[in-house]
């Protein structure tokens, strides 16, 4: 008996991880607030990047605010590949990053192993 | 709460707990027996696995899983099957949660302080700077902070102080040591005119100096701007195993899952013995040493060329340089010193070269300027000549005196006719190493100039270390066959491509690299098509510019060995990084089966701690080995 209730439980947390984490989650878009010449987003580091993909205009220098929550050294870096900028984000303060948008584009980002990503997207 | 103090106060609280566990064959017991045991635990987790916890289920949220995920699902599994035990009188593992987040966080401190001293280096660079500067301000030298030098500013700078900033010496001369931003070591004579680095320490002299280049524009800057890049960049092969870290850490709950099932429904094992499984697995599993791997190697690898004065572009270089088997080199100013001089005058000396320096006037052409130079020692104004006209690939042709006046290479020999004299004499001289520009007056062809531009003293010493490592070098020149055959017997090289019309080098490359995959190493001006045709386009700076855009390596020193040493070192990192990502993937691919418990037969069991131990230990000598790129040993001497 509790043979077929360890293997029924079993399967079904098997059937939960795979439709947890490989099945198709939708993500929001965030765009970013226009002042003036300047647009400004914030990105809040908890377990990921939420919102994990930002619009910005492009041509206004924009900035991107970090503040990350998560107490985990796997987010505590914060990769821009195309920028060249690899910045540490310090625990519960905000960081703003300066975003290039010149040319438009998806410019994607990550943590310092690359398991976690966020985008940038410029048009 | 820093990793490093959750970090000690784990090792302070489960101290009791592995004296128990280690004690406890021997009939010792921490008073209050599992009691206490709970209670240390319960801190440990509190305290210092809170984080993991909290990390962990903010990804979950995301439909993210990751290193954070696995540690807090395996102590999370010991210590609550352990409570459960500890009300139903049975043994319980509590030491199991406390040990495997004392030496997790163990190898995270170990790993932070690591990771600072891969990345370091570049920093460090930007320290370099000075911090004031003596400015000329209203014919008085005042001092300034850094940050209110402006282009155009006159700098005073003594013995013993450090250059501002990017310029031009207006007045005085000295020695200077530029080995912080060009890894040369030889320190450098400058004079009036000469260029001098920001960043870079005087020596001998007193001087005063035009600051050309300010802020972010100053070579140190640029410099820093592109390690940064390169370091943050991610070599190609990089994408095999970010796909393989997105599915790696539900793809080990579900091995874990399936190991407790196999475990308790089809072999019948207890229900401990198949948790301890479980738990081993989720623990061993680590996705942190393949997602460290490529980063950490490339942090140390630039950043160590990058002191050399090598500047390796991004982890696409790198690995693209593995593959090179032909080295193509531009021949002025990469081979050769690039500062050709006049050595001989054929004709009517005089007149030769009023012809020659009136047409070459307004020319940049390197040979030009050797002509110029002549022109001044014999005390020559030039005069530009009038309607310029450019023969294509053979030179130039303008009226002097209203007369049609040219100068060019010996393919202008189709449109003139030259004696039997001075055709031999032009073999001669061509033989000799040395380039002979014809100069023709009216019509006619007046003289020939001669001017060589030696080889570089590295020259020789870099084709010989290329050639050894089974490269195969290539001269590409637009000089004539005989005087590139001289120059390429001088350095030892074998195959000399020579006439090349400056817009054809790119065609030839690519010629080559129908047979295999080529370097080309140029100076970075005329020579970007080229460049970027190549697989691996290598720029020579000229010591002060340096051309970003064109190559994927950039040469800050004007130094062949160089080439040799950029090669090796780029080598040496993607070997590195190929190292590094094979024993993570050997380490999860043995470790996570051998925790399943697959070869209990043979004896082979491990525990959760000895699981985390080796977690722990995996990370680390992915960074260790990564930093271990400082120390090796490069073939080539640096001259």
């Amino acid at each position: 008996m509790d043979k077929i209730l360890v293997t029924i439980i079993a399967g079904l947390l098997v059937g939960f991880i795979v439709w947890w984490f490989f099945g198709k989650h939708v993500t929001k878009e965030v765009a970013a607030d226009v002042t003036g010449n300047e647009q400004d987003v914030s990105v809040i580091v908890n377990g990921g990047y939420t919102p994990s993909t930002v619009v910005l205009k492009r041509g206004i220098p924009a900035q991107i605010t970090f503040n990350r929550k998560d107490p985990s050294s796997c987010l505590e870096q914060v990769v821009f590949e195309d920028f060249g900028i690899n910045d540490f984000l310090p625990q519960n303060k905000d960081h703003a990053i300066d975003i290039d948008t010149s040319k438009p584009g998806e410019y994607s980002y990550a943590c310092g192993m690359n398991m976690f990503h966020g985008k940038v997207i410029v048009k | 709460m820093s990793i490093r103090n959750r970090f000690i106060f784990s090792l302070i609280v489960s101290t009791p707990i592995l004296i128990n566990m280690v004690a406890s064959p021997f009939g010792f017991g921490l008073p209050g027996g599992m009691w206490t045991q709970f209670l240390l635990t319960t801190a440990v987790m509190a305290v210092s696995g809170r984080a993991f916890i909290q990390s962990a289920w903010a990804s979950f949220r995301h439909h993210h899983a990751n290193m954070d995920t696995l540690v807090a699902i395996g102590t999370g599994t010991a210590y609550l099957y352990s409570i459960y035990a500890m009300f139903s009188n049975q043994d319980v593992f509590f030491e199991d949660a406390a040990l495997v987040i004392t030496l997790i966080l163990l190898g995270q401190v170990f790993e932070e302080n690591m990771k600072r001293n891969a990345s370091g280096a570049v920093a460090k660079l930007l320290d370099l700077q000075a911090k004031e500067a003596e400015v000329l301000r209203g014919g008085e030298i005042i001092k300034v902070p850094m940050a209110e030098v402006v282009v155009g500013d006159i700098l005073r700078v003594k013995p013993g102080q450090k250059i501002a900033v990017d310029g031009v010496i207006t007045e005085g001369s000295s020695t200077i040591d530029e080995s912080m931003v060009t890894g040369e070591s030889m320190p450098t004579e400058k004079k009036v005119d000469d260029t001098v680095i920001g960043s870079t320490m005087n020596s001998t002299g007193t001087f005063m100096f035009k600051a050309s280049k300010v802020g972010n524009d100053t070579l140190l800057a640029q410099i820093v701007e592109m390690v940064k890049k390169a370091q943050t960049s991610h070599a190609p092969i990089q994408k095999t195993v970010d796909k393989i870290s997105d599915i790696f850490v539900p793809a080990v709950l579900i091995i874990a899952i399936l190991a407790f099932f196999v475990w308790y429904v089809l072999l019948g094992a207890s229900v401990v013995t198949a948790m301890l499984f479980t738990v081993s697995v989720i623990i061993i599993a680590c996705p942190c040493a393949l997602g460290i791997a490529t980063p950490t190697a490339l942090m140390v690898g630039t950043g160590r060329s990058a002191k050399m004065g090598i500047l390796i572009k991004n982890g696409e270089v790198l690995e693209a340089v593995n593959t090179i088997k032909t080295v193509v080199f531009d021949k002025t100013g990469t081979i050769t010193v690039g500062k050709p001089k006049v050595t001989d005058i054929i004709g009517d000396e005089q007149m030769v070269l009023d012809v020659a320096a009136n047409l070459e006037a307004s020319s940049e052409h390197p040979l030009a300027a050797a002509v110029l130079e002549k022109a001044k020692e014999q005390g020559i104004t030039p005069n530009a000549a009038q309607n310029f006209k450019a023969i294509e690939g053979k030179g130039v042709q303008a009226q002097i005196n209203g007369k049609k006046a040219f100068i060019g290479n010996d393919k202008l020999l189709d449109n003139y006719n030259l004696t039997d004299q001075l055709t031999a004499k032009m073999v001669q001289l061509q033989s000799e190493a040395k380039t002979v520009v014809i100069v023709g007056y009216d019509d006619k062809i007046v003289g020939l100039i001669a001017i060589q531009d030696a080889p570089k003293q590295s020259s020789a010493t870099a084709i010989a270390a290329l050639k050894k490592r089974g490269l195969r070098p290539v001269m590409l020149t637009g000089d004539n066959e005989r005087v590139a055959r001289a120059i390429a017997d001088q350095v030892g090289i074998d195959e000399v491509i020579a006439d090349v019309l400056p817009g054809d080098k790119a065609d030839h490359v690519k010629q080559l690299q129908q047979q295999a995959p080529v370097a080309f190493v140029g100076d970075g001006i005329n020579d970007a098509p080229a460049l970027t045709t190549a697989d691996v386009g290598i720029a020579m700076g000229s010591g002060t510019d340096i051309a970003i855009e064109s190559g994927g390596i950039i040469l800050v020193k004007n130094n062949l060995l160089d080439v040799v040493n950029a090669l090796e070192l780029s080598q040496k990192t993607f070997n590195r990084i190929k190292l590094n990502l094979f024993w993570a993937f050997i380490y999860n691919s043995l470790g996570i089966p051998v925790a399943a418990g697959i070869f209990v037969g043979l004896g082979l069991i491990l525990s959760p701690e000895l699981a985390g131990l080796g977690m722990a230990l995996s990370s680390l000598s992915v960074v260790a080995s990564s930093l271990m790129l400082n120390k090796t040993k490069l073939t080539t001497v640096t001259a």
